[in-house]
């Protein structure tokens, strides 16, 4: 029962690492075209980098079907999109300041984030 | 022939100063074409390049044809950047001699890319509740057996044998009916994130798994646990797929508004080249062809009309239901209606820019904007799957370490039942549907909502400012009365009165400028023409120094009013307003001028009063004018004599006394009042509306938009409350519930399948719900 209760725990704390605490890499917005994925509930890649202090532009692809895929926001930026489905889709960015905008569907559970350094 | 206009130096409808929202089917490039301003860009779409080598043959096709200076394949996307003056369909031609097909990037119109959408969503629809099936005619059968024979345990070998097929079944039916849901869960969780998917393929894996553990190693499981949950897994996997097909026709309905917009605009469109007329798609339409509308067509593009008189039928973007006279000189917008004659009109904007479009992109940000109130929404959407996932396993342990037994079963089917009836979804969805019904509806009443913002704080409006002249008023001045004072000649003051007058753009101004040109009067030159802003003006005109403004400009001017003081004040009594006019510092006349008020200002006022809100009516006119046309119009409050720059220090005023301070004007001289407002109404008359400058604007003439708006916005903000209600209450209930914290007191444990159930339905009542508000009707006018 012990172990049991052990087990349950770390689970708990594996949840909360990986899902809050773990930050993973980010792909970095360069020479080569980067398209960000709309697929199986998630974009991918979902953390991007990009420079600060001039406009960008991001391609998104939606391969998913499901209607909330299909609006992409970025509230911060009063950024929001409809996504054709497998078409690619170009976003263009203004100039920004360092700092992390996410991005995100209506609903939020597509979820992403542009981090500008 | 050439199709491009390139006068201005900038190219037609395929010019590079597309935004974010324009052509969605490829990119745009950032080679070194894109900003080259002497000369037309295009893009095309080919067809059938298959390989790299036709980069070569297409591009050296396109360079071949007659204008074209360049052209630059992108092969991975399939499009070509052609600048230069060729025509259109020269390229194509180009293209299809080489061997393949093209066709123009920016033919891709919306109306298709929303057919294709249907289609698409038409293709998942069918393909979810060929999966609800598929999942249902196993678990149905299945759960009718448990449910007659109670007989779900694993005890003797041929139940061991008889449960293994099944679980093999329900194993088919996860694969083919809840795959998305585990490919789903499974990316994400490489993504470190968590959604719906994950709550479900955790919830009835969990199941699945258990029940084939009791199958294969019944006595690793105590006696009285050795349930089988594989009727639970395929009831749910085939309920959620039924709940998320339902959602999506539900959907459908809720951009109903924005599908009518589109519809609005044609197809095709006739233009006059070389002297011929060709039937052109609207997309080919460039700046400066002559387009011909016969009666009973659309307007293709917007323009002004240079030959023909009609009547237009505008409704469809103002809700004015009376068709608009035009002749030569007017403007005509895209998407109206031509109903009488037949007219040539110069296209003035096409593509993006016209009044269509601009309208059709604003609704549809707005419809994809939140609005603040469902922030902690969002807010704890973000959070929301991990803290199911925890309270799932706490269950299970709780369950574990003090539950009765067969504590192993309850453990799993409350961490089971916890991680199925929690819904995300219903939550998310809560306030963007409701928003987008809300200002769907409100854009078909003539109102354009900038965003959920502004929507929100429309419906705790509690003051409105009203400015007169061109809100409550027509905005047309006509001369009434022209007092001339000791020996002046009435036609002598009216013609130096309108030729001081003829620089300015005054409405005021405007009104003597006409009635001088009514009368036959010639005008004469000014010189030193100065404006004396919120006062007047002044200028020299045959060597006569002239002054017109308001009482205060003469007194500044220390000017003998005499007797004609009271006269004005006579004639502001009546609602008109008086203006001082001196020659040589000499009093010569008074020139009053008058505004009639809209017809349906006072019933649209009272409508505003009968909810409750604070009606102020705003001038520049002086006070006597101001009371006249306030008490015709019903309004108790007013500010007289405001310069436009104290505009906006009304507007705090206002605020500062607590009130939410909505103010409405013409969008280009009450910029600032309008954006120090809590919410700003910009008026527009007929299609010609600055929809960038307010947070609402109306585009009929009409002051009922206003109460329109503020009802449509509290119908909407209404119903996003039942839904962030309902959803709370459904997880904050639901939640606990499932992890069973009823069972001490009650005995109560749910169910999971009727926790698949819930779930799949819970979003499905948000969606109809919202849907409850297109039935929204503005009150009778």
């Amino acid at each position: 029962m012990l172990l049991i209760n052990i087990a349950g725990l770390a689970l708990i704390a594996l949840i909360v690492w990986w899902f809050w605490l773990y930050k993973p890499k980010e792909a970095e917005l360069g020479e080569s075209d980067l398209v960000i994925t709309v697929e199986n509930g998630t974009y991918s890649p979902s953390r991007i980098k990009v420079p600060t202090g001039e406009p960008v532009e991001i391609k998104f692809i939606r391969k998913d079907q499901s209607p909330c895929s299909e609006t992409l926001l970025i509230p911060e930026l009063q950024i929001s999109d409809t996504l054709p489905l497998n078409k690619l889709k170009t976003i263009q960015l203004p100039a920004l300041a360092a700092g992390e905008y996410a991005f995100h569907c209506q609903m939020q559970m597509y979820r992403g984030q542009i981090t500008v350094k | 022939m050439s199709s491009v206009n390139t006068e201005s130096g900038k190219p037609g409808c395929h010019k590079d100063t597309d935004n974010n929202t324009q052509h969605h089917n490829h990119e745009n490039g950032s080679g070194p074409h894109n900003h080259v301003d002497s000369a037309a860009h295009q893009e095309l779409i080919i067809e059938g390049a298959g390989c790299a080598s036709c980069v070569g043959k297409i591009e050296s096709a396109l360079k071949a044809v007659p204008g074209v200076e360049n052209a630059e394949m992108n092969f991975a996307q399939r499009t070509v950047s052609v600048i230069g003056n060729a025509a259109a369909s020269d390229l194509l031609k180009a293209v299809e001699k080489a061997g393949y097909n093209a066709k123009l990037a920016a033919a891709e119109n919306e109306d298709d890319a929303l057919a294709e959408k249907e289609k698409a969503d038409q293709v998942y629809y069918k393909r979810l509740m060929k999966e609800t099936w598929i999942a249902l005619s196993l678990g149905g059968p299945l759960m009718a057996y448990a449910l007659i024979t109670g007989e779900v345990n694993v005890n003797t070998t041929t139940e061991r044998i008889a449960w293994l097929v099944v679980g093999i079944l329900t194993f088919g039916v996860l694969y083919f009916s809840g795959k998305h849901f585990f490919v789903g869960a499974w990316k994400s969780f490489l993504n470190h994130s968590a959604n719906m998917d994950t709550l479900i393929a955790l919830g009835t894996g969990t199941a699945w798994l258990y029940s084939m553990v009791v199958v294969f190693f019944p006595d690793a499981v105590p006696d009285q646990a050795r349930h089988v949950y594989f009727e639970a897994t395929a009831i749910i996997i085939g309920l959620i797929d039924l709940g998320l097909a339902l959602e999506l026709k539900a959907r459908g309905r809720t951009s109903e508004a924005i599908k009518r917009l589109i519809g609005l605009q044609a197809k095709t469109a006739r233009v006059i080249r070389d002297d011929k007329e060709l039937d052109i798609a609207i997309e080919l339409v460039l700046l400066n062809d002559v387009v011909r509308v016969r009666p009973g067509e659309k307007i293709p593009v917007d323009g002004e009309v240079v030959e023909g008189h009609t009547a237009i039928d505008e409704s469809m973007l103002t809700g004015e239901p009376m068709p608009v006279e035009k002749a030569t000189g007017d403007t005509v917008a895209a998407g109206t209606i031509n109903k009488s004659g037949s007219i040539l009109f110069k296209a003035t904007r096409v593509g993006k820019d016209t009044a269509l479009a601009q309208i059709i992109n604003m609704v549809k940000r707005a419809q994809n904007s939140k609005p603040p109130i469902g922030r902690l929404a969002d807010v704890i959407s973000a959070y929301f799957v991990p803290v199911v996932m925890i309270i799932a396993v706490a269950s299970a342990l709780t369950w574990l370490n003090f539950g009765p037994e067969p504590a192993v079963a309850f453990a799993i089917v409350s961490a089971t039942t916890v991680l199925i009836i929690a819904c995300p979804c219903a939550l998310g969805l809560a306030t963007p549907m409701s928003v987008m019904v809300g200002v769907g509806k409100a854009a078909e009443a003539g109102v354009l909502i900038r965003n959920g913002e502004a929507l929100q704080t429309a419906s705790k409006i509690s003051a409105m400012i009203l400015d007169k002249t061109g809100t409550i008023t027509l905005g047309a001045p006509k001369v009434t009365d022209v007092l001339v004072a000791g020996e002046h000649d009435e036609q002598a003051v009216l013609r130096l009165a309108a030729t001081l007058e003829s620089g300015s753009e005054h409405p005021l101004a405007m009104a003597i400028v006409e009635s001088a040109q009514e009368r036959g009067i010639e005008m004469g030159k000014v010189s030193n023409f100065n404006a004396i802003a919120g006062h007047g003006v002044q200028a020299d005109v045959d060597g006569k120094t002239l002054l017109f403004g308001n009482e205060k400009l003469m007194r500044e001017r220390t000017i003998e009013l005499g007797d004609f003081v009271e006269k004005a004040q006579a004639l502001a009594a009546e609602a008109k307003t008086p203006m001082y006019f001196a020659v040589d510092n000499k009093l010569a006349a008074i020139i009053a001028v008058a505004d009639p008020i809209k017809e349906d200002s006072i019933a649209a006022i009272k409508r505003l009063q009968h909810n409750g809100i604070r009606v102020v009516m705003l001038t520049g006119d002086n006070r006597a004018t101001a009371k006249a046309v306030a008490e015709k119009a019903g309004i108790k409050e007013f500010f007289a004599e405001v310069l436009p720059e104290e505009k906006s220090k009304k507007v705090q005023e206002l605020q500062m006394e607590g009130e939410v301070v909505g103010m409405t004007g013409d969008g280009i001289n009450d910029a600032p009042a309008l954006a120090i407002a809590n919410v700003g109404f910009a008026i527009g008359t007929g299609t010609d509306v600055a929809i960038e400058s307010a947070d609402i604007t109306l585009m009929r003439g009409s002051l009922h938009g206003l109460a329109d708006a503020i009802a449509v916005s509290k119908a909407t903000l209404r119903n996003i409350k039942q839904n962030l209600f309902g959803a709370f209450i459904y997880n904050v209930a639901g939640v606990p519930f499932a992890a069973g914290v009823l069972y001490p007191f009650l005995g109560l444990l749910l169910n999971p399948v009727i926790a698949g159930a819930a779930m799949a339905f819970s979003s499905l009542t948000v969606v109809t719900n919202a849907n409850r508000l297109r039935l929204f009707k503005a009150q009778e006018h």
